[in-house]
């Protein structure tokens, strides 16, 4: 059953999709269709609650929020209203704002994502189809980096961030790049191991002949690896953006005081403030969940493949 | 959604090609050159912000706040002494005991349940949509499901609905949260009785008329109840007739015990006659003037008791977010609470946390089940196991190893779980909801910082995933 360690999966098209089997062959008690139905509809309705929940709470005036509960509107849609969205946007490009936490985690997120597809692709290639000793050895040092929790490493870095700074006069402490190469190296494991497992499903041969009519590492990285590797680097940027979209605690850390924050960071700070105000809270939950939402949507079957490959993380 | 377990040809063909390249081609380094260009981006940014900061950190934890003189082992020695660090070890364990096995619960539960119904992509796809969510996010929506006010929680608001139809609340509800009791509104001719009800203090005889005062009712209660002004009770022959208002005149607030024009009476209140052997002999409801009468009552001595029902205040809400224990701690020591108590805080963030993670639990074991090897089961089944059989001796085992991906990964999770307690837990039980990663940012970064203390705890927190770094690296050379 070592089929399952992700290891030795590497991430290829579906060969037989999970619905396709009707009648199922897994055993289990076989309860009656309605009552089966009943519960999945019934744990159905309770994972869309606080999602609906969150959107009704956006969508209703902040005054009703303490008078009556968000499930009232199911009943009075006419409590609906797009003013919170209005509000909130129609602020600009505030510092400190909605749209400039958007802005700021769109900054974030889009150069860890490219950057960390990239250099692992570049890595993992390296890994797999060159032919220096020791190859296996850093391998398994990155496997054993998956699981390394980012806490051992927040305050070094901090320390090189300043150390650098009073080298070269330019301190990433506080700054974008700061916590785009902290995202970068902590999303380097994930995606070499991911890469380096589509890789090795490459026939060596494909590249041999290449070597062998004389094209150089960049041509055979170029015409061959980065085409064939393209939908389990797919499956990497979907993950990563996700991933670096949805993070409080790097930016946190490492965005210091710096004006301009990012969407989570929005939220969090909405939190503390003595009389949180609920319309700001909802909306920009809203908005922070809106762009992994269509992501999700849009590219659901690699992210899933992203997921499955990176149950180790 | 079917992934794992395509079956291992491409490490079959890895094995080979390592077997052909038989150990290190000859050449030297200059040879590999263009390789090597391809690893450097990658192992400079893996050697500058992973591994040297692991033992940058290894070294710091032996330091002082800011990291310049040595202490020795003077961090952990603090950690391991300081009961409001060991409260972080304490919610680790509970999160690390219950977590992991209830999301794979969940998740083969919903795994195995969803390939029989026709909507299973569409059932998947809610179960799994939270996990794309911030744990920021997640945690607001949490909060808000949980808050205390039965008008903004829905938990709560859906607990008061049921308790609200089984015991409605009285009409002049007590607050006992805000320090008010029942007996507090005992002011003249009124006496606070067992089990939160009021009696008049003095008995009556059928024929004459009793006035019941009380105080600590607000105007805007009895407003709310339709209550007028107080009518001094009329006597009734073969009748108890009585009176309860309230025995405060804002024009002339230090006259007690009488009936001014400017009092009101409390109407809708339930009243019983009790005989002086304290059973009922009859119930009366005041009107809207304050008045009531018992008719057709017997020879003897009665009190008047003001039922506790008036009283009731129903269901106000579940702290869901607090501290409170769901142990019995209160009688131990300072350290052991910290290391035997579970906040409730702990079990309301472990539901919300399971609706963000179930789904990926889901989609890694119905992965797992749709690569089981389908004709084993089929013969199983013609050999003429039943269905609960099947599962139990043939799906189980053969799924363990899905199983146990899916554990040590929400293990190594939980582990570090920080974003869901920060947002969630509320000032007042976000230090008894504290875990390691919470208080390793806490430590380092908020406050004036303690850097020693703070790497101290990483080193904790890094020693606590070896086993599933080894773990790891065993399932990879397999």
């Amino acid at each position: 059953m070592s089929a399952v360690s992700p290891a030795t999966k590497p991430v290829s098209p579906p060969t037989k999709p999970v619905t396709l089997e009707r009648r199922s062959l897994l055993g289990a008690i076989r309860p009656s269709r309605a009552i089966l139905n009943i519960v999945l509809v019934a744990s159905a309705v309770f994972w869309l609650v606080p999602t609906i929940g969150l959107a009704i709470i956006s969508l209703r005036p902040e005054s009703l929020f303490q008078q009556s509960g968000w499930w009232t509107a199911l009943t009075a849609p006419a409590q609906l209203t797009l003013s919170n969205y209005q509000t909130l946007f129609s602020q600009g490009l505030v510092t400190g704002g909605v749209l400039d936490s958007l802005i700021t985690s769109l900054e974030i997120t889009v150069p860890a994502t490219l950057l960390v597809t990239i250099i692992s692709s570049l890595t993992a290639y390296s890994l797999v189809f060159g032919r220096w000793p020791g190859r296996s050895v850093v391998f398994l040092v990155i496997v054993g980096l998956l699981v390394v929790p980012i806490q051992v490493a927040l305050i070094p870095v901090v320390q090189e961030y300043r150390a650098f700074g009073s080298l070269t006069g330019f301190n990433p402490f506080g700054t974008i790049p700061g916590v785009v190469i902290f995202h970068v190296a902590f999303g380097l494991p994930f995606g070499i191991f991911l890469m380096y497992n589509f890789y090795s499903g490459i026939p060596k041969e494909m590249l041999e002949a290449g070597r062998i009519d004389g094209a150089g590492e960049w041509q055979l990285f170029r015409r061959v690896a980065l085409p064939l590797g393209l939908p389990a680097a797919a499956s990497l940027m979907i993950f990563q953006f996700i991933w670096v979209w949805n993070d409080l605690l790097v930016a946190l850390i490492f965005l210091g005081s710096n004006p301009h924050y990012t969407l989570t960071i929005f939220l969090f700070n909405q939190t503390r403030t003595l009389a949180a105000n609920y319309w700001i809270i909802s909306t920009g939950a809203m908005i922070s969940i809106f762009i992994p939402l269509i992501v999700f949507f849009s590219f659901q079957r690699y992210f899933v493949r992203g997921v499955l490959a990176g149950a180790v993380k | 959604m079917a992934e794992i377990g395509t079956e291992a040809t491409p490490r079959a063909r890895r094995r080979a090609a390592a077997v052909n390249e038989g150990g290190n081609p000859g050449g030297g380094w200059r040879d590999h050159l263009g390789s090597l260009a391809f690893l450097a981006p990658g192992a400079i940014f893996l050697l500058a912000i992973t591994v040297y900061p692991l033992v940058a950190t290894a070294r710091n934890s032996f330091y002082d706040a800011t990291a310049t003189n040595y202490v020795g082992l003077g961090n952990y020695q603090e950690i391991f002494s300081t009961s409001s660090i060991l409260v972080t070890f304490r919610n680790n364990v509970i999160w690390v005991l219950v977590f992991p096995f209830l999301v794979t619960f969940i998740g083969l539960v919903y795994g195995v349940l969803s390939e029989r119904i026709r909507w299973s992509t569409a059932f998947k796809t809610i179960i799994f949509m939270p996990i794309v969510f911030s744990a920021t996010a997640s945690a607001l929506v949490w909060r808000t499901i949980f808050d205390l006010d039965p008008h903004i929680g829905i938990v709560n608001a859906a607990i008061q609905t049921a308790s609200d139809w089984v015991s409605p609340p009285g009409l002049y509800p007590v607050d006992t949260s805000s320090g008010q009791t029942v007996a507090g509104l005992a002011a003249t001719g009124v006496s606070s009785a067992p089990k939160d009800s009021l009696e008049s203090s003095s008995t009556v005889t059928a024929g004459n008329s009793i006035e019941l005062g009380l105080i600590g009712v607000s105007p805007a209660t009895l407003q709310l109840t339709g209550s007028q002004t107080a009518v001094v009770p009329t006597q009734s022959p073969g009748a108890v007739t009585g009176l309860v208002w309230r025995d405060f005149s804002p024009t002339n607030p230090t006259a007690k015990g009488q009936v001014l024009p400017d009092e009101l009476g409390f109407a809708g209140l339930k009243l019983t006659l009790l005989r002086s052997d304290g059973s009922s002999a009859g119930t009366a409801v005041t009107d809207a003037h304050g008045d009531f009468l018992f008719g057709g009552v017997g020879s003897g001595d009665y009190k008047v008791q003001i039922d506790p029902g008036n009283f009731s205040s129903g269901f106000t809400g579940v702290f869901w977010l607090g501290a409170q224990s769901l142990t019995p701690t209160s009688s131990l020591n300072q350290t052991a609470q910290a290391l035997l108590s579970v906040p409730l805080v702990d079990i309301s963030m472990i539901l919300a946390y399971l609706w963000i993670w179930a789904g990926f639990a889901m989609v890694v074991i119905g992965a797992g089940l749709a690569s089981l090897d389908r004709e084993v089961l089929e013969a199983a089944r013609l050999d003429g196991a039943g269905e609960w059989q099947t599962f139990r001796r043939m799906t189980m085992p053969m799924l363990a190893p899905v199983l146990i991906v899916v554990i040590v990964t929400m293990l190594i999770n939980v582990l570090k779980i920080f974003d869901i307690i920060l947002n969630m837990a509320p000032g007042s039980s976000q230090g008894e909801a504290n875990t390691l990663a919470l208080a390793m940012y806490n430590f380092g970064f908020t406050g004036l910082g303690n850097w020693g203390l703070a790497s101290a705890l990483a080193v904790i927190l890094f020693i606590l995933v070896i086993p599933a770094i080894v773990l790891n690296l065993r399932r990879i050379r397999g």
